[in-house]
């Protein structure tokens, strides 16, 4: 039978690689009857969704919200860029 | 023959800075960091001026330079600070499983609908907090895997890390950012 742990380890390499067939079902069938693994794994979709969303949506090129580059870093590029 | 492509140096501060830099900052999560790579991709750039073949945006040009140079800065540290023994050993989380393996403290109800979370400013804050708290090999192997969708063969490489450990740090990364986001997002007694 798999832990709880085994089956956080198995679920975060499903997220990276295809798990064998066996394995697969074993966690799958642990997930019917752990309501806290299902839990974290339906956490740790999120949370990859999340980011996802997230950086699609700061990759977007132009101004946007977020972080700016600060005065000195810009004068300093300004200066490096007229004489490289 | 083609057109030479049109591209001005002296308006690239101005229209790309600031883009450039998010996307390094969402990457690297330092200041100083970020800015000294956006300097250096424009440098780059300039030095590499007719590799611009005007066929993408100037934008996708420029962040495709930046990107090569957040993975060297990547490369460099795996160098450096190469994987130890505690990155993979260590379980940072162990508090959470009793003897048998099985949750001492399980995951808490997240509650509610959070499929917007993505639109608040707030929460990108809290993932890059969390995110900083972890070991960098963990940081940095999470951000190729989940921030830029790397496959895992790549960040191996990069990082210079079997495919073995590699599945144990982003189990450990993904553990950790997990608990974190949980303790100082979801269950945040305002």
């Amino acid at each position: 039978m798999l832990s709880c742990r085994d089956v956080t380890q198995l679920l975060s390499e499903s997220m990276d690689t295809s798990l064998p067939i066996g394995k697969r079902i074993g966690v799958r069938f642990h997930l019917l009857m752990c309501k806290f693994c299902a839990r974290y794994e339906r956490q740790l979709l999120l949370i990859r969704d999340t980011v996802r969303r997230l950086v699609a949506s700061e990759d977007q090129p132009g101004e946007g919200p977020g972080e700016t580059l600060s005065e000195e870093a810009r004068e300093r590029i300004r200066k490096s860029l007229r004489n490289p | 023959m083609e057109k030479p492509a049109n591209t001005d140096p002296s308006g690239w501060l101005d229209r790309h800075g600031d883009y450039l830099f998010r996307y390094a900052m969402l990457r690297l999560r330092d200041r100083s960091t970020a800015e000294d790579l956006v300097q250096e991709t424009f440098l780059a750039a300039l030095k590499d001026r007719g590799s611009f073949s005007g066929n993408s945006a100037e934008s996708t040009w420029l962040v495709g330079i930046l990107k090569h140079k957040i993975a060297d800065h990547f490369r460099r540290h795996a160098r450096e600070a190469p994987l130890e023994n505690a990155d993979l050993r260590e379980d940072p989380d162990s508090g959470q499983f009793d003897g048998t393996g099985h949750w001492s403290t399980g995951p808490t109800d997240w509650g509610g609908n959070p499929a917007d979370l993505y639109r608040e400013k707030k929460f990108l804050d809290q993932l890059t907090k969390c995110l900083s708290g972890l070991s960098p090999n963990h940081a940095n192997a999470f951000t190729l895997r989940e921030i830029d969708g790397e496959d895992t063969g790549e960040i191996c490489k990069v990082l210079n890390v079997s495919e073995t450990n590699l599945w144990v740090i982003l189990h450990r990364a993904r553990m950790q950012l997990r608990r974190c986001l949980e303790s100082h997002w979801f269950n945040k007694s305002t």
